[in-house]
């Protein structure tokens, strides 16, 4: 198999345990965070926002906060009346509400002020008279309530987008099925919680050039908001986004906040700060959608599937954000993992007066994936199958396309499987242990990056531009955002693997959009794959450079010439060679300055049908997790002890960072298995129950349980030296592997995460009551499906495309 | 970032420079020790005092006296830290340091002071709340409105005594020296917590508690158990503090059942006592104590998980604190 | 050391083992004296409630909560922060397997870890895996799920012990 493999040298950096470019930085309080930078004469900014849930702005009186002392500046909706949003079907947020408030956090006004204090008690001093609407605070309540209408667009009442697609004829499948099971889940919404609350600085300069530091996961973006919004070129734009201190998908969307002190900055022509409380953090969400799900799946005895029906709604909060591809992301992965020869989805998202959701590491298909996982392991058991079995012989096969045209890569499942039924000692425990204790089963998969731009265009989705200079530096410069993962390592270790070079030799300058060529942003597991084929391409292309150069110096033919340690040899007399800066010293008097650049653009995907951009993926990750619990049956408290996982990296860049993405993704997993969730109070103005660290309930040390790691190799070749994700994959097997550990220890399904005691305790309950031992929904609201989008499936000789609809009316 | 309001700060030296600039302040004033329940209530504007005197670097609020067979003197400044680890404490009074080392974080137990803990304001989760969330539902009865939300119809507010070591300290019999410009008076630790969440404290608030007596150790066992979500950082949603008092026989002297976090202040289950004493430690008569305990909990929904499961678990954690006592 | 509503007031102090003096608004934090009147900004703040343990300094070698202390309660004290970790030498062997294991991710909760560490492994030099978990439980991260921070706490109380210690090679790559 090809591979993007830098020739096929030995390996010296690749594959090694490297620190971090910017590790020491992040532990001597170096490194500079959004909210550490300060400008000379900054102003504070504070954002009133609405204490109401959904209402009509009737007035906004600022004529009390204008007179406080210290005050500089106030705005309010109709100082920014242009409508922007992170996709391009859901421009519905304004950087302050103007007319309507749609939850509660919802900003209406902001205050520049000389410090904090002051912004604060000015903000408290603005009036606003609403005028109250009727609050839609749940699913069913979105799905009744169709005036009033929380948005004038979407399909219609409170329904923001309904899909339907059917691959192959799923009843013709159903039929073939020896036992057909149908399911109901709900997995609730829980947010990112970055420990760094999100911080923007703008700055306006006397060549009316504006300036924005922020914390953001996505500079691109918001670069591309702000010139919108602002109606200013983007070229007198510039966006550095700050070293984000945890994003997990929080910090993806243009925010208010980055508008407003962009506005404010260009008002007062001072520098403008604003750091969100805590409070705020929560208010920003675009979390984990809650969703609700129904699953019917037939089988064959052996656990072969002939077909899968699966249904999503979900509640959506007060903005579109993300959630038009979230709700096809709620569909598209459950094809790659198990083989699924029919397939059909359904799904849709609601309107809610909630902090609008959004991506949350994992982005749609953790609530999915917990539901397949839980659903085949019932399935297992009806048909007296293994857990393991009934996945380890149906799996998708490598390099294959899949009903709903996802084209596999690599597929190390197989591989993930069965090393984990060997360390974890499933065979010996599963099943066998006392009660009270028990094991659990789960696999997943997830996407290297999207194989589709947020706005539709045709570049590429990551730049990066490389510069060596004579005294032998190397300075590589690209748009992507670290974010705690390690990218700018990244770009470092390849470009050093390349070039022979340590990656401490490396300058990393990136997330500048004046300095850095674009990189669409640290979102959809995409970074490691698509900047490191882009840094590839431009390393390799330096190299050929000075390979040329140090060739004629050396009299060594071309092909002779090598990399390593910081030298340019001939590979036949090692001791034949220059030093790397003289290599680049003969370069640049050939060629002169010397710079490259390298980009990359996924490749097409095989869907052609309507819906076909989510999903798609230039490789997938796969993860399989076994979790040993033990349950209290008397309190219902569940305590996992360890989780083994394995993990399809293709191949690790560096083993300790792919390391630490599996731990701390089977952390976030743990969390929301056993507790975490965004809370309402549907009864009292929807506010959130509690928004803060101490409710909001995130483990601790001791809630953290045990981790066996083990990282499966299978080489992908669209990925960098064969590389794929783990930022996000790892988490998506934890839940579902913790539920049905918890039914292997107890003889319960809980259906629903988190997986409370209370909910635990009531089933165990209900089944010592000689009722089914379940806690979970009962079924799902009645929702009128739209005929789907049929699409034959590439067995039947399908070619991505849907069929037209029978009953089509003729165009003219 | 939350912010402090502005005050007027005061650090006393002594006891009696402490209530003296109380009482100079009038009902403006607070006084201060750790900080970690004071200060986020005032950055959440759920308390806003003009001065606030800190008794922190008092020299006499900072000592230890004592043992078990004398009793024990704890300064009220005391750290929950040294509490922790204070050898004389963990040797006469392991309940004391056990239920001390389960109190928020290592960190905090850092600063967090034993006077504070005991005279923790109540907590809800319609209270501890941003001024600005607050203002969403129309405020509480607690600060700055009407209504208690916990349970409408109620005249009283409903908050929750959450200190950890407040049930402990009524089930030891302990007693508190609290002190003001009128005077000093030593009260039982049962007698200063009052079950209404605003008033929660029977004590003025230029009184201020400046030591912890606990009583001679004697033959008594005690034991804390704590619900919460977390090992850490969480307060109680439930605690149980049991002591008893065998005789050579092996039948129940003495028994004191508290419960805490279920209520506005820590809840002494009287039949709980009653079902004891007189009696063995045997499963029936614990269950029957435990029952008694699960009918007068009684919490409601204003902290973490739900109430019913809450009050649910007062059965086996009051099963298992007394059968931890058995069998030691 | 009374201070007054809206005047500044000074205070004299050990930071990071140099004697400092600072002026600042009689009600602010320890945490915003060391972020905005001295710049040192590596000490960071992730709710300012006492909630998550990302603000913790040393004051007399006792890890605290910078956002619940007045800079007033410096006030002759001795102050350490992320900042006065590392000396000319080089970086305290915390820093130095914090870095290594990739125990700082993102990095913001990692001052507080490092310091909340530095006063464990002053306690006890050789810390247990539950020792270790108990003293961290009061700082939160959203990143590592802590293991790679318990790896670091033990190869730098290792090192500091003077043993030849190196990371185990199931943290670096996993189980076979």
């Amino acid at each position: 198999m090809a591979l993007n493999n830098g020739n096929g040298k030995p390996r010296r950096v690749v594959g090694k345990p490297f620190r971090k470019v910017d590790a020491r930085a992040k532990c001597t309080g170096e490194t500079r965070f959004a909210d550490d930078i300060t400008l000379p004469r900054q102003l504070y900014a504070k954002l009133l926002r609405a204490p109401v849930p959904h209402a009509l702005i009737k007035s906004i009186d600022v004529s009390k906060a204008q007179k406080l002392k210290g005050v500089v500046a106030i705005i309010t909706g109709k100082d920014m009346p242009i409508p922007y949003g992170i996709l391009p079907v859901s421009q519905d947020e304004h950087a302050l509400c103007i007319d309507r408030v749609r939850f509660v956090g919802d900003p209406v006004a902001a205050v520049a002020a000389i410090d904090e204090d002051t912004a604060f008690e000015a903000m408290n001093l603005i009036e606003v008279d609403y005028e109250p609407l009727e609050q839609i605070a749940s699913i069913e309540e979105a799905l009744r309530v169709s005036e009033p209408r929380i948005h004038e667009y979407g399909i219609e009442g409170n329904i923001h987008k309904k899909v339907s697609l059917e691959f192959g004829d799923v009843e013709e499948g159903f039929a073939e099925a020896d036992l057909v099971r149908e399911d109901v889940f709900f997995y609730e919404g829980n947010t990112h919680l970055p420990l760094e609350q999100h911080a923007a600085l703008a700055h306006f300069d006397a060549d009316e050039k504006l300036t924005l530091w922020s914390a953001t996961q996505t500079p691109h973006y918001v670069h591309r908001a702000l010139a919108k919004v602002l109606g200013i070129a983007a070229s007198h734009i510039r966006v550095i986004a700050t070293p984000n201190g945890g994003g997990f998908g929080g910090k993806s969307d243009p925010f208010n906040h980055e508008v407003v002190v962009s506005k404010l900055a260009m008002l007062t022509r001072r520098p403008v700060k604003v750091t969100l409380t805590r409070e705020e953090v929560f208010y920003c969400h675009r979390g984990r959608h809650p969703v609700l799900m129904w699953i019917k799946t037939g089988v064959k005895r052996d656990g072969a599937i002939t077909a899968m029906h699966f249904r999503s709604i979900l509640d959506g909060g007060a903005y579109g954000s993300y959630g038009v591809a979230s709700t096809f992301y709620t569909g598209a992965l459950q094809t790659v993992t198990y083989n699924v020869p029919r397939y059909k989805f359904e799904g849709l998202r609601l309107f809610t007066n909630k902090p609008p959701c959004g991506p949350k590491r994992g982005h749609g298909t953790p609530q999915p994936r917990f539901a397949l996982e839980a659903h085949l392991d019932k399935i297992a058991e009806q048909l007296g199958l293994d857990p393991v079995d009934i996945r380890r012989n149906h799996l998708a096969p490598a390099y294959s396309v899949t009903a709903n045209y996802l084209r596999i890569g690599s597929m190390g499942l197989g591989q993930c499987i069965d090393k984990l039924v060997e360390a974890s000692g499933w065979k010996e425990k599963f099943g066998k242990l006392p009660y009270g204790r028990g094991v659990g089963f789960a696999c997943s998969s997830y996407i290297c990056g999207a194989g589709l731009p947020i706005y539709w265009n045709s570049m590429p989705h990551s730049g990066v531009q490389l510069r060596l200079d004579r005294q032998g530096g190397v300075c590589v410069q690209c748009g992507s955002i670290d974010i705690g993962q390690g990218s700018d390592s990244i770009l470092a270790y390849i470009v050093a693997e390349v070039l022979g070079i340590d990656p401490f030799d490396i300058r990393v300058i990136t997330a500048d959009t004046d300095l850095t060529p674009v990189d669409l942003g640290s979102y959809s597991s995409r970074v490691t794959l698509m900047t490191g084929n882009a840094a590839l391409q431009a390393a390799e292309r330096a190299r050929e450079l000075l390979t040329i150069a140090a060739s004629e110096k050396l009299g060594a033919p071309i092909e002779n010439i090598s990399f390593a340690e910081r030298r340019v040899f001939d590979v036949e007399n090692p001791e034949t060679g220059v030093s790397f800066a003289e290599a680049v010293v003969l370069a640049e008097s050939k060629f002169g300055t010397i710079g490259t650049v390298g980009s990359y653009t996924p490749p097409r995907s095989p869907g052609r049908f309507k819906g076909a951009g989510v999903g798609p993926s230039p490789a997938y990750s796969y993860s399989a997790a076994v979790a040993e619990v033990d349950v209290d049956a008397e309190t219902g408290i569940v305590i996992v002890d360890r989780i083994w996982i394995a993990h399809d990296i293709g191949q690790s860049i560096n083993p300790t960072l792919v390391m630490g993405q599996v731990e701390g993704g089977v952390y976030m997993g743990l969390g929301e298995a056993l507790m975490e969730e965004m809370a309402y109070r549907g009864n009292r103005n929807v506010v959130h129950k509690f928004p803060s660290m101490l409710e909001y309930k995130s483990p601790t040390t001791l809630e953290m349980c045990d981790v066996k790691t083990i990282l499966v190799e299978d080489p992908d070749p669209n990925g960098p030296f064969g590389a794929k994700e783990v930022g996000q994959g790892p988490l998506l097997p934890v839940p579902p592997a913790v539920v049905n550990a918890i039914y292997d220890a107890v003889g319960i399904r809980i259906d629903e995460v988190p997986a409370t005691p209370e909910k635990v305790l009531a089933a165990l309950k209900s089944k010592a009551q000689g009722k089914e031992g379940r806690y979970g929904p009962l079924g799902v609201p009645a929702v009128d499906w739209p005929e789907p989008s049929r699409v034959p499936t590439p067995a039947e000789g399908g070619d991505g495309k849907e069929i037209p609809p029978l009953a089509a009316h003729v165009k003219d | 970032m939350m912010r402090l309001p502005r005050f007027d700060y005061r650090v006393a030296r002594k006891v009696r420079d402490a209530v003296k600039i109380m009482a100079d302040n009038g009902p403006d004033a607070m006084f201060v020790a750790g900080g970690t329940d004071l200060y986020p209530n005032m950055k959440r504007r759920q308390v806003t005092p003009k001065t606030v005197i800190s008794v922190a670097r008092i020299k006499e609020l900072n000592e230890v006296r004592g043992d078990g067979a004398t009793g024990m003197i704890i300064g009220a400044s005391v750290s929950l830290s040294q509490i922790c680890e204070h050898p004389v404490i963990n040797r006469d009074y392991p309940v004391v340091a056990a239920a001390a080392r389960t109190i928020s974080t290592p960190i905090l137990r850092n600063m967090g002071t034993i006077g504070g803990n005991l005279l923790l304001d109540t907590r809800c989760n319609y209270y501890d709340q941003n001024y600005e969330w607050r203002r969403a539902i129309n405020f509480c009865m607690k600060k700055d409105g009407e209504i208690c939300w916990v349970a409408p119809s109620s005249p009283k507010c409903w908050a929750v005594q959450s200190s950890d070591l407040a049930p402990v300290m009524v089930a030891l019999g302990a007693r508190f020296k609290l002190v003001s410009t009128l005077g000093d008076r030593v009260v039982d630790a049962e007698g200063i917590y009052n079950n209404d969440g605003i008033d929660y404290l029977k004590k003025r608030a230029d009184e201020l508690l400046t030591e912890i007596h606990l009583p001679p150790a004697g033959s008594a066992r005690a034991i804390y158990k704590k619900l919460r979500r977390r090992g850490s950082f969480d307060f109680p949603v439930l605690g149980v503090a049991a002591s008893l008092d065998l005789a050579d026989d092996g039948s129940i002297k003495n028994a004191r059942l508290i419960l805490g976090g279920v209520a506005p202040s820590p809840v002494r289950v009287n039949d709980a006592e009653q079902s004891l004493i007189g009696n063995s430690l045997d499963d029936d008569h614990i269950r029957e104590a435990a029952e008694a305990c699960y009918l007068r909990a009684r919490p409601l929904d204003n902290t973490d998980f739900v109430m019913g499961w809450r009050k649910q678990m007062a059965r086996p954690f009051v099963i298992r604190a007394l059968e931890e006592l058995r069998a030691e | 050391m009374a201070g007054r509503k809206n005047q500044k007031v000074q205070i004299q102090f050990i930071l990071n083992g140099e004697q400092a003096e600072v002026a600042f608004a009689p009600h602010k934090t320890l945490l915003e004296v060391l972020r905005e009147d001295l710049q040192l900004t590596g000490t960071k703040h992730g709710c300012e409630l006492g909630e998550c343990g990302v603000c913790t300094v040393l004051i007399d070698g006792q890890p605290i909560l910078s956002c619940l202390a007045l800079g007033l309660d410096a006030e002759g004290r001795e102050v350490t922060t992320v900042e006065g970790m590392a000396t000319a030498e080089g970086l305290h062997p915390l820093q130095e397997t914090f870095a290594d294991l990739g125990a700082a991710q993102c990095g913001y909760c990692t001052p507080g870890f490092l310091l909340t560490a530095k006063e464990l492994l002053e306690k006890n030099p050789a810390p247990n895996r539950d020792e270790i978990k108990e003293a961290l439980s009061g700082n939160l991260c959203r990143c590592t799920g802590y293991i790679k921070i318990y790896e670091a706490v033990e190869l730098a109380a290792a090192r500091m012990r003077g043993e030849q210690a190196e990371p185990a090679r199931e943290s670096i790559y996993g189980i076979e």
